[in-house]
């Protein structure tokens, strides 16, 4: 009786080193979830999930949150991240809005009156320009959150639809396959 | 059957590449009559990118008067290709206009309007005889300069592939002359005119890479090319490079699939021929190296093979670049009643067009018009039986099986678990299949998607690091406007120590100091020196001075 009490004991005292030491070498900063969730994310920063960003988005995310409220990202995002988190796919909370074409801001120069309140909304330094001056979209770094259009005073931007060329396209999923029809 | 008159080819051994098909190769339709120089068109329209890589610098205006062979776009990246004018006349515009590409979409393009002079510019750059006098790398240049791309159909930059690298060792030149797509038969056509041009084309190559061996692979269907390579090869008394003749299977023309069956060897995964010592050229891309080499003159034109059921007169033209298509139908005698479709390739690998007024470019080696009698009715794709027969004929031994419920699903890791970017989309699997299911579409559409979430990938982190920065910035600027309102406070009420004297400060801190050293003394067991032998007064005073102080808050 005594025997097995020190046994158990003993063990008890040994496997709580053990974890303990575990606990501190192993020691892991931060939550490599919400990283790997938020690799996921299209980093458009734009909320329309509700949260101030794609960040605060891929915490709530781990913390429970639905993983279908991010219209950018669509459907692959969805499924991209019920993968990694083991949940079941669920159906797009907007998938009107996830359907919208791939589009940038664009700022009507004649009509900008310099107030800079665009630059201070764009999430992603994308929007160039200075006080009383003129300002322009940097193509290439806008996400197309349309986190800008709400500021604007005079109203003098809108959103251009990205063109694909000849680079950019890409071959359509097959039509004329009737299998796919029946089955899914 | 492997003899052909050549002393090395009997002792030769081939290999095999898994999977193939033995297809009834239609080429004898185009080799009736002879090759045709077709005449100039009124304009020709020649799109930028007619190459894999970066598209090059025009370097000419709208209105600038142009000769053949004058340089009009400027590759400035390592991987791309110069263009030149295919003949003497003005440019009449630098815009978009369509292109031969499966998207249909337009594309950039210089558009000449010929003036039926077809006039050689007078500034080319001199023939580089003979060849052996150069180095490498002034032939590369002239290569470069010429805007030799594959002629095979993968149209990547030649003079990029004849640099593999200070650490690869090119031991033997692979020529390409297996022409396995049924319809095409313009590299035979090549081979038997013009086979002392292609032979002189290996042997500057075969300088450039400093490789001492060369093979010849070419498909067992073309006896005449072979017997015009053989002629040359014994008139030119050369004895390192050999003709290998191989049974037509398709798909032996392509790259990793001809080198297995030449050479046993398989190219890695991810990798080159140079990896494995090997670098392989079409035949017409060393007739394009002999003409930029030996005559100085750019690629500006080609052999285009225009055949099918759909066209009265299938042959054999040599068309400069940017010549319509529909002018080309019109050389080979126009289209036949039934034309079902206009193919930009062969039937295997090529892709419909849907519009005749299109420009061939140096990509273009077969335009094959369908009749429906001669093609079976597109069937629908039904239900995948599970059969297997897509496994059993792929050359580069995937499972196209796998693949399609992969793509179909849209699961794009599995794609590229299941390999996919090692598809040659050369269509066998599709051929066989006896569901009809449109298999290489599938793989072409997933590539391209994964192609497409890559650069998504890459442009979200790039916004994600500007979206950080941001808020690292923002934070910033919160926290130092916040202290230098609190400085400013500060100053304000006269608290704190920003508002001590500087004086008092310095002797204060001087104190401190010695108070810090006594204590260390103290604490090392050092008293003062001077307390021996001191009087009983002496002794009080000192006392007294002590309580005083331990009174004194410190």
């Amino acid at each position: 009786m005594i025997t097995a009490i020190i046994t158990i004991s003993l063990l008890a005292i040994l496997f709580g080193l053990l974890l303990g030491y575990s606990s501190i070498k192993f020691h892991v900063d931060g939550d490599p979830i919400v990283d790997q969730i938020d690799s996921l994310l299209p980093q458009t920063q734009c909320g329309q999930c509700g949260y101030a960003g794609c960040r605060p988005y891929a915490e709530a995310i781990a913390e429970g949150e639905i993983a279908n409220k991010c219209p950018p990202g669509g459907e692959v995002t969805m499924i991209a991240l019920s993968e990694l988190l083991g949940r079941d796919p669920v159906t797009l909370e907007d998938a009107e809005a996830a359907e919208k074409p791939k589009s940038v801001a664009y700022i009507v120069e004649e009509e900008c009156i310099g107030c800079t309140l665009c630059i201070q909304a764009c999430p992603v330094d994308a929007i160039l320009g200075a006080a009383k001056s003129m300002h322009t979209v940097i193509k290439s770094e806008c996400t197309g959150c349309e986190l800008c259009i709400p500021p604007c005073p005079v109203e003098c931007i809108h959103m251009h639809p990205v063109e694909t060329g000849i680079t950019g396209w890409k071959w359509p999923f097959p039509q004329n396959d009737q299998s796919v029809q029946e089955t899914s | 059957m492997h003899s052909h008159g050549s002393t090395f080819s009997t002792k030769r051994k081939l290999w095999h590449f898994h999977g193939g098909l033995h297809l009834e190769d239609h080429k004898s339709m185009s080799l009736q009559s002879p090759i045709v120089s077709v005449p100039v068109p009124e304009k020709v329209i020649m799109p930028l990118q007619q190459h894999i890589g970066e598209p090059p610098e025009v370097i000419v205006a709208v209105g600038d008067k142009v000769e053949k062979g004058q340089l009009l776009a400027q590759a400035k990246d390592y991987v791309s290709a110069s263009l030149h004018a295919s003949t003497s006349g003005s440019v009449i515009a630098i815009d978009q206009q369509a292109v031969p590409h499966p998207s249909g979409l337009k594309d950039l393009c210089i558009t000449i309007e010929a003036d039926g002079k077809d006039a050689w510019y007078s500034d080319l750059p001199e023939p580089m005889q003979p060849f052996q006098d150069f180095s490498a790398a002034e032939l590369r240049e002239r290569i470069r300069w010429a805007g030799i791309v594959g002629l095979g159909g993968a149209t990547f930059p030649s003079g990029v592939k004849l640099n593999p690298g200070p650490n690869k060792d090119i031991q033997t030149l692979i020529v390409n002359a297996a022409e396995c797509e049924p319809y095409i038969s313009c590299d035979d056509a090549l081979m038997q005119s013009h086979a002392d041009e292609i032979l002189q084309g290996i042997l500057i190559t075969l300088h450039v890479l400093q490789a001492d061996h060369c093979l010849i692979g070419i498909e067992d269907n073309k006896p005449e090319a072979v017997k015009a390579m053989q002629a040359a090869i014994d008139q030119a008394e050369t004895e390192n490079i050999e003709i290998i003749v191989i049974p037509t299977i398709y798909p032996s023309g392509g790259e990793k699939q001809l080198i297995k069956i030449l050479t046993g060897l398989e190219v890695p995964r991810h990798g080159i021929p140079a990896d494995i010592g090997l670098v392989c050229h079409n035949v017409a891309t060393l007739f394009a190296i002999y003409e930029a080499v030996e005559l100085g003159h750019p690629l500006i034109s080609r052999l285009v093979t225009v055949t099918g059921e759909g066209v009265a007169e299938p042959k054999n033209m040599r068309v400069a670049n940017g010549t319509p298509i529909n002018y080309l139908i019109e050389q080979a005698g126009g289209y036949q009643k039934t034309v079902k479709e206009l193919i930009l390739g062969g039937p295997m690998m090529g892709f419909t067009l849907n519009d005749d007024n299109l420009p061939a470019s140096k990509g273009t080696n077969c335009i094959l018009v369908t009749t429906y009698e001669n093609t079976p009715p597109n069937s629908e794709a039904i239900a995948c039986i599970r059969c297997g027969k897509c496994a059993s004929v792929c050359p580069a031994n995937l499972l196209p099986q796998q693949l399609y419920w992969f793509a179909r699903a849209k699961d794009f890791d599995n794609v590229q678990e299941y390999n996919l970017f090692d598809c040659i989309e050369c269509g066998c699997c599709a051929h066989v299949c006896p569901s009809h299911i449109p298999l290489v579409q599938y793989y072409r559409f997933a590539k391209t998607e994964v192609w497409d979430r890559e650069e998504e990938k890459r442009k979200s982190d790039i916004a994600r690091r500007r979206h950080e920065f941001r808020e690292a910035r923002l934070a910033r600027i919160k926290a130092e406007k916040q202290a230098k309102l609190r400085k400013k406070k500060d100053a304000l009420t006269g608290k704190g120590s920003a508002s001590k004297d500087p004086q008092k400060a310095a002797i204060e801190a001087a104190m401190k100091r010695v108070a810090e050293k006594k204590k260390q003394l103290m604490d090392a067991g050092v008293k003062p020196a001077n307390t021996e032998g001191l009087t009983e007064a002496q002794k009080k005073q000192i006392e007294a001075v002590d309580k005083r102080r331990e009174k004194r808050p410190s």
